[in-house]
């Protein structure tokens, strides 16, 4: 199947000073296809937001594409796009939910005048069609009374109403792909469900690729397809969801399985993989990345970087111990 | 209670105290009008004569009694000095002051917005570095110090503008924008540096917020991101710094009004105090007090209106 976003290679610097600046991604290759939802995990800074943002370009300012490339529907070098040029996909083709619906959204501007410029923007509506298709935008995420809605502010409403909200704009246009970053991180556990839910039923209607971060492990094994675990910059284990679950083969993704707390036994305590995750210029600069923290680490991994090697068909992980039996996986497409 | 009713007070209560105090400071301090009527060389009868038929005889709080009760029927009483009515005095000396106080104002808000939304999209470049230096010295340069520079450099060496000559509204409103706009210009410089400082600030502030990701992650145009989503934001607080300032800007007025040597209430003021003129003292401060809470009580107001989380609630 061809991709529908595919990323090959991605080096994403942040500029420290005028002449350093360190890589906060490396190496990425990640691809989604149409229709398929990819999960996103790992620990905090290792990269996912910025990754979810340098897609569209909207990265922090003092971090710059440096390497490798971005395609969308394989014609459109998003890497490669100048500003006004991007702008053009934002939205439209490839749209964003962001965690916090508390400022997300714009205090000072109501809800319809943020739902409506939507379509005033990408679909040249007059006013009056803007407000029609925002109503009826509005009753397909499950938002009661849409007309008096369009008048009110956002702070006046509850998380869970706001994040529809978020939804309902990113979706506004069909687009093909939604990255949704922690979109129920910040939600309460019966809204998360309802949240998930609304975008379930957008992905079976719209035939909608998602892009999903999020640090519940629960929630991603609920939606994805597909899971890419991401450690300091770089993917280091993708595979069906089935396959990452079940027969996690890189070490980072077995403990951060281990991590997770079991509803049915009671744990007495539960495992943490120990250390910290690195920050931008503590990065293992040379051989595996993981190692410091790594129990299985040998002599090799502090010498020489592990690449992806194949485990299954469509799995692959960045791990020396995978040598003996895969092989390299220098081309796994899904 | 209503809080446009608990504002009211409080506007009211704000003017009766500086009006008392100024009536109690006034009368505590030396000097006496009746003496400086009549001079040095006045017998002591002549000098208890015109106390008696000023007034000021009397016990102070008859006399503060009185006064307020004329207050409140706008009739402030007679100037001692000029045996005119305070009121016309007044009438005929404030449309320069108030007059040059919103010019400054029209001045620094035109002038001052542009340059904050300049300053902070062109943040650490040479831009934003000129505008800075430049506030800088708006702030550092008295406005007294910088009307006399313009007049010397516009009014003297261009000769662009005719200094000192007042030409009210009425007659020739070009003409008295012309006369007034120099003096203008030399107030609204301190104002304009602290308004570009102000409104820089909070637009980085905006800047920063999640919604601005939010608006861009929608394909709006970084202008459309500005002046749609953030310029509005970031305006609010600076309402309240202008609102606050105009107190300032009125004061500066009396003083730059001196240096163009415009008819308005410095020159007034300067008089009044310095013959006791105590009526007149009285009126213009009440109607300065009155001004500068009341725009206080109105941008508190449009704060509320412009902020709909306030206004909601
Ligand atoms: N605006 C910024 N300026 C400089 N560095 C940044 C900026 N934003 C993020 N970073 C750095 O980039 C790295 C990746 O951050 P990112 O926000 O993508 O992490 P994340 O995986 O999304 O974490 P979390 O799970 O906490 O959201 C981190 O080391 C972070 O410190
Ligand atoms: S390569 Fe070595 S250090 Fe890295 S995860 Fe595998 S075993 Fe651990
Ligand atoms: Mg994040």
């Amino acid at each position: 199947m061809n991709p529908l976003l595919d990323i090959r290679e991605l080096r994403l610097e942040l500029q420290r000073t005028r002449k350093e600046s360190v890589a906060v991604l490396d190496g990425l290759s990640l691809s989604v296809g149409k229709g398929e939802t990819v999960g996103i995990v790992g620990e905090s800074g290792c990269g996912k937001s910025v990754l979810s943002l340098s897609i569209l370009g909207l990265q922090p300012n003092a971090m710059r594409i440096t390497g490798g490339e971005i395609w969308y529907k394989e014609e459109y070098p998003l890497h490669d796009l100048k500003p006004r040029d991007i702008r053009r996909y934002r939205g439209s083709e490839i749209a964003m939910v962001f965690q916090d619906p508390m400022s997300s959204l714009n205090n000072g501007l109501t809800v319809g005048a943020q739902v409506t410029e939507m379509f005033r923007l990408h679909a040249g509506c007059s006013r009056a069609e803007a407000k029609e298709r925002a109503i009826a935008l509005f009753r397909k995420v499950g938002l009661a009374r849409p007309e008096a809605l369009l008048k009110e502010y956002p702070y006046q409403l509850s998380g869970g109403m706001r994040q529809r909200i978020m939804i309902a704009i990113a979706i506004s246009c069909n687009p093909g792909l939604l990255i949704a970053d922690e979109p129920t991180t910040a939600l309460d556990v019966t809204i998360q469900a309802q949240i998930l839910d609304l975008m379930r039923q957008i992905r079976d209607e719209n035939d909608t690729a998602i892009m999903l971060i999020s640090h519940d492990l629960g929630v991603i094994a609920d939606m994805c397809d597909r899971i890419a675990v991401m450690y300091a910059g770089q993917i280091i284990e993708e595979g069906p969801v089935d396959a990452i679950f079940e027969e996690p083969r890189h070490p980072y993704t077995i403990g951060l399985l281990q991590s997770i707390p079991a509803p049915s036994k009671k744990q007495e305590k539960l495992f943490s993989i120990p250390g910290t995750v690195p920050g931008l210029a503590e990065r293992q600069s040379l051989g595996c990345r993981f190692a410091p923290r790594c129990g299985m680490a040998v002599k090799h991994c502090y010498t020489e970087a592990p690449p992806l090697f194949g485990a299954s068909p469509g799995h692959a992980a960045r791990c020396w111990l995978l040598a003996e039996r895969g092989g390299q996986a220098d081309a796994i497409v899904s | 209670m209503n809080y446009f009713v608990r504002r009211l007070l409080t506007l009211l209560l704000t003017v009766f105290f500086v009006v008392t105090l100024t009536f109690a400071a006034f009368r505590i301090i030396p000097g006496n009008p009746a003496l400086t009527i009549l001079g040095t060389e006045a017998s002591d009868e002549q000098i208890a004569l015109l106390e008696a038929k000023l007034g000021i005889n009397r016990p102070l709080p008859e006399q503060f009694i009185d006064w307020l009760r004329g207050a409140a029927a706008l009739d402030f009483g007679q100037s001692l000095r000029f045996s005119e009515p305070v009121l016309k005095l007044i009438g005929d000396r404030f449309p320069v002051t108030i007059s040059l106080a919103l010019l400054a104002l029209t001045i620094t808000i035109a002038v001052a917005v542009p340059l904050g939304i300049a300053a902070a999209r062109s943040k650490g470049k040479a831009a934003d570095m000129m505008i800075s230096i430049g506030t800088q010295l708006g702030l550092a340069i008295p406005s007294f110090w910088m009307g006399i520079a313009l007049i010397l450099v516009f009014g003297l060496v261009l000769r662009w503008f005719s200094v000192s000559t007042y030409v009210p509204w009425s007659e020739n409103p070009y003409l008295a924008l012309k006369s007034l706009l120099l003096p203008a210009i030399a107030l609204a410089v301190p104002q304009i540096a602290i308004v570009v400082r102000y409104l820089r600030t909070t637009l980085l502030e905006q800047l920063n917020l999640d919604y601005v990701r939010t608006a861009r992650s929608k394909g709006l145009k970084d202008h459309s991101v500005l002046f749609r989503h953030v310029l509005r934001n970031a305006l609010l607080p600076v309402i309240t710094v202008v609102g606050i300032n105009f107190g300032e800007l009125l004061a500066g007025s009396l003083v730059v009004e001196q240096v163009f040597t415009l008819p308005g209430f410095g020159s007034l003021l300067i008089t009044a105090i310095g013959n006791r003129d105590y009526p007149l003292v009285q009126g213009m401060i009440l109607l300065i007090a009155f001004i500068v809470v009341a725009v206080n009580f109105v941008v508190d107001l449009s704060y509320r209106i412009l902020d709909p989380k306030i206004r909601m609630k």
